[in-house]
């Protein structure tokens, strides 16, 4: 065989993906490198080592051992839907993209494919319509719960009257920074505060233009929409012009710990969403330390236990578990499929008994998910940065969102699009 | 020996010019065209469509676009990214407004759109040249991306402002949307690719294209003999803009299905489209395609070496895959400047000889 031939035959080998293994596979299309990474390598290690922790303590899920196969995207559209397609053969149960615009992409892909996708507190958010949307989940809380969060906060610091206030929205020029606009501009409405929507182009390195605006328009308060480099710039923006960083508040993708370290103590009071506890204060720490980080098998650098990122990719990692043990409960089979996943995950129950018994006891809000809602109930809460003891604290409980505004945007938005995609409505028993 | 002009006769003018001049040329790309048409759909899937063959095909249209204008034309443009947006922005609202037309017209129709725009665009092309062209078609990128994300009207009001791609087919089978087969989708884009490779092969070897090369070569010395300046620029920048918004089209429409403009087509398509030209060969309709192959394809495959065979760490394939591809430019370039056409073509008149070289 010539040099040519042999190139050749290495050249399709490769390309082909490879072939399926009989463990329960979940793909984390996950990233780790680019502008996004230093929020993309914590949660992506916080999601690899929980199925670690479920395999090591526990034997797997049900007895059969999760298989997590990483895909890098770089939070790019292009390479995700690469990702998608590659791993797709593997038979997965469930797909986290961790970003909106992917999520975008995939929506049609995974109901044609019958693969559900769960966009935990990202996505599209009309998504929580499960009529329409049968196979994406957004559960427990989505951006539009998150916009109403702040607005209540703020509502609540000025005992209910906030007629006169400027509100400034500071988001990421993509789909994921103009979700929470049309929510805003509802509770703009109906509360009667003033939104400027000031939007930052990806990547978000620069936003002196911004601030400027903020600086010069001094609005009350000031949400923000960033992800990656944009949040840590934003913030030190925000430290640069002096603004109160306690009216600074950032949706629960702009409040982890790599975004408030490099500005220093002056980020100090800066205020984040968030749908789960902080910190590592849970039994669940204490395992994921022994049988995961000590016992050498931890992602990446082992080093981001513990943090906003990292938490919330193992939440998200536990509610997969604990969506494929009800399924494997409701179809008495270990071996679940991708369809069965789903079920699984309509059916799901977070109780207090089950986070209890998890070692994540008040780790997040009590919630059920049904065929209607793929939802959950849409709690948030608030928490803010101690910069002297570099630590995030929840500031309130777990409080719901504004559903009046919220549910009729919802099925307009998704009615729009069961009628653009000729999509048939499920009726729900 | 093998590969030889001896013995290959021509008795007409027309065996003469014609674009593959020796029988083993014409036959190998009778060869490679049956085995894309007859062969490939047969073994294609999902991963393959979508990850490998559609890019490659949708970029090489794009590099073709490209290569007209600054390959054959010599007119610098980084606006690239600008006009698949318009390309692809243009079949949604197309798609969208008339639901009932054939996605094929769409397709073709977005071209067209996206010609008006980039001749619209290539007026400024008459006064400024060389680096001063460039700066003023990345105006065009930026105003483009811009535009898309600012007025509403273009996303149909979207809450998030993205556009997704609805159900279109011919012939019964679906093309665009999540329910299209693979190898409906890979054929559609491979018949538009031979369609607007054959079109661009025969403008270049035309009047037309000799007026672009006249306007390259010097611009001032094919304007004493006779060629029009005005006429050749903008037709150019036409037929490039057609090309590209066509690509734009697919790459939103078969390829991806829903794309946001700021992310999909940034300033980055521009120069990863420029690059593919540069190094697969300037002046080339084949360097297109070996261009776009090797920045589609090569990713691909390093990606799979590193993370499926030898299992790294997915961060760091990417980061060495960065570093891997930078090298290979480099040293291509460095081999010959010409870029990877010029390579093949050297490779070819030294194969004429072999194993006699004078």
């Amino acid at each position: 065989m010539n040099p040519l031939k042999i190139v050749g035959v290495a050249l399709i080998a490769t390309l082909a993906s490879t072939a399926a293994m009989a463990d329960l596979v979940f793909p984390s299309l996950s990233y780790r490198t680019g502008a996004y990474g230093a929020n993309g390598i914590p949660f992506a290690d916080g999601y690899a080592d929980y199925f670690t922790l479920v395999n090591e303590r526990d034997g797997g899920i049900g007895g059969v051992a999760a298989k997590v196969i990483e895909c890098e995207t770089g939070y790019n559209t292009q390479k995700g839907v690469e990702c998608y397609e590659s791993t797709k053969g593997e038979s997965p149960l469930i797909y986290q993209p961790l970003s909106t615009g992917i999520t975008y992409q995939l929506i049609p892909k995974v109901t044609a494919d019958g693969i559900p996708m769960h966009t935990m507190g990202y996505g599209r958010t009309s998504a929580k319509n499960g009529q329409v949307f049968s196979n994406v989940f957004n559960y427990p809380a989505n951006y539009w719960d998150g916009a109403s969060h702040a607005i209540n906060h703020i509502l609540g610091e000025n005992g209910g009257d906030i007629k006169d206030k400027n509100v400034a929205l500071v988001y990421h020029n993509s789909a994921y920074g103009k979700e929470p606009i049309r929510t805003l501009t509802e509770l703009s409405a109906k509360h009667g505060f003033k939104l400027t929507e000031v939007p930052v182009d990806h990547p978000g390195q620069e936003q002196k233009s911004q601030w400027l605006q903020i600086r010069r328009t001094r609005p009350d308060y000031v949400l923000m929409w960033g992800w990656g480099v944009m949040n840590q710039v934003a913030i030190q923006e925000a430290v640069n012009i002096g603004y109160p960083m306690e009216n600074f508040i950032g949706i629960w993708w702009s409040g982890s710990e790599n975004d408030v370290i490099p500005a220093g103590p002056k980020a100090n009071g800066y205020k984040a969403l968030t749908f789960h506890a902080v910190g590592s204060d849970f039994p669940v720490f204490d395992d994921i330390k022994k049988h995961v980080v000590d016992a050498g098998k931890a992602a990446g650098a082992g080093d981001q236990v513990g943090t906003v990122l990292y938490n919330r990719g193992m939440y998200a990692a536990m509610l997969a578990v604990e969506a494929a043990k009800t399924a494997q409960e409701i179809h008495g089979t270990k071996d679940i499929n991708a369809g069965q996943m789903r079920d699984g995950m309509e059916a799901l129950v977070m109780d207090a008994a089950k986070m209890e018994s998890l070692g994540m006891a008040g780790f997040g809000p009590e919630f059920t998910v049904d065929c209607k809602n793929h939802g959950g109930p849409g709690l948030g809460a608030m928490q803010q940065w101690d910069a002297g003891a570099g630590e995030w604290k929840l500031i309130s409980d777990f409080e719901a969102s504004d559903m009046d505004i919220i549910q009729p945007l919802i099925d307009e938005d998704s009615n729009a699009f069961a009628e653009e995609s000729k999509i048939e409505v499920r009726e729900c028993a | 020996m093998f590969y030889r002009q001896a013995g290959d006769f021509k008795t007409t003018y027309r065996d003469d010019i014609q674009t593959f001049p020796l029988k083993q040329d014409r036959w190998g790309y009778y060869i490679v065209l049956a085995i894309a048409f007859l062969v490939v759909p047969f073994f294609i899937n999902d991963y393959w469509t979508s990850a490998v063959m559609l890019p490659f095909l949708i970029y090489a249209i794009a590099a073709l676009g490209l290569n007209i204008l600054t390959g054959y034309c010599g007119q610098v443009s980084l606006g690239t990214g600008g006009f698949l947006a318009v390309g692809a922005y243009g079949c949604y609202k197309i798609m969208t407004s008339f639901p009932d037309l054939n996605i094929f017209v769409v397709v073709l129709l977005s071209g067209l759109i996206t010609a008006a725009v980039g001749m619209l665009f290539g007026i400024p092309s008459l006064r400024i040249k060389g680096f001063y062209l460039a700066v003023a078609t990345l105006a065009a990128q930026f105003f483009l991306v811009w535009l898309f994300n600012k007025v509403p009207w273009f996303y149909n009001n979207s809450a998030s402002g993205q556009i997704s791609s609805p159900e279109r087919s011919m012939f019964g089978y679906a093309i665009t949307g999540p329910n299209a087969d693979a190898p409906v989708r890979y054929l559609f884009c491979l018949t538009l690719l031979v369609m607007l490779a054959w079109v661009a092969r025969n403008l270049t070897r035309g009047r037309l294209g000799r007026s672009w090369m006249a306007i390259r070569d010097m611009d001032i010395a094919a304007e004493i003999i006779g060629v029009n300046p005005l006429r050749s620029k903008l037709s150019a920048f036409a037929v490039s803009s057609f090309f590209i918004g066509v690509a734009g089209a697919l790459f939103f429409s078969v390829y991806l299905g829903a794309v946001e403009v700021g992310e999909a087509f940034g300033i980055n398509q521009s120069f990863l489209v420029l690059f593919m030209i540069i190094i697969g060969g300037l002046g080339s309709i084949f360097g297109s395609f070996v261009g776009a192959a090797f920045l589609v394809l090569v990713p691909v495959l390093l990606k799979n070496i590193m993370v499926n065979w030898l299992g790294w760490p997915t961060d760091i394939a990417v980061h060495i895959e960065f570093m891997v591809i930078g090298g290979l430019i480099i040293v291509f370039l460095i081999a010959e400047p010409h870029g990877l056409a010029q390579l093949w073509r050297l490779a070819k008149d030294k194969f004429l000889l072999w194993p006699f070289p004078h």
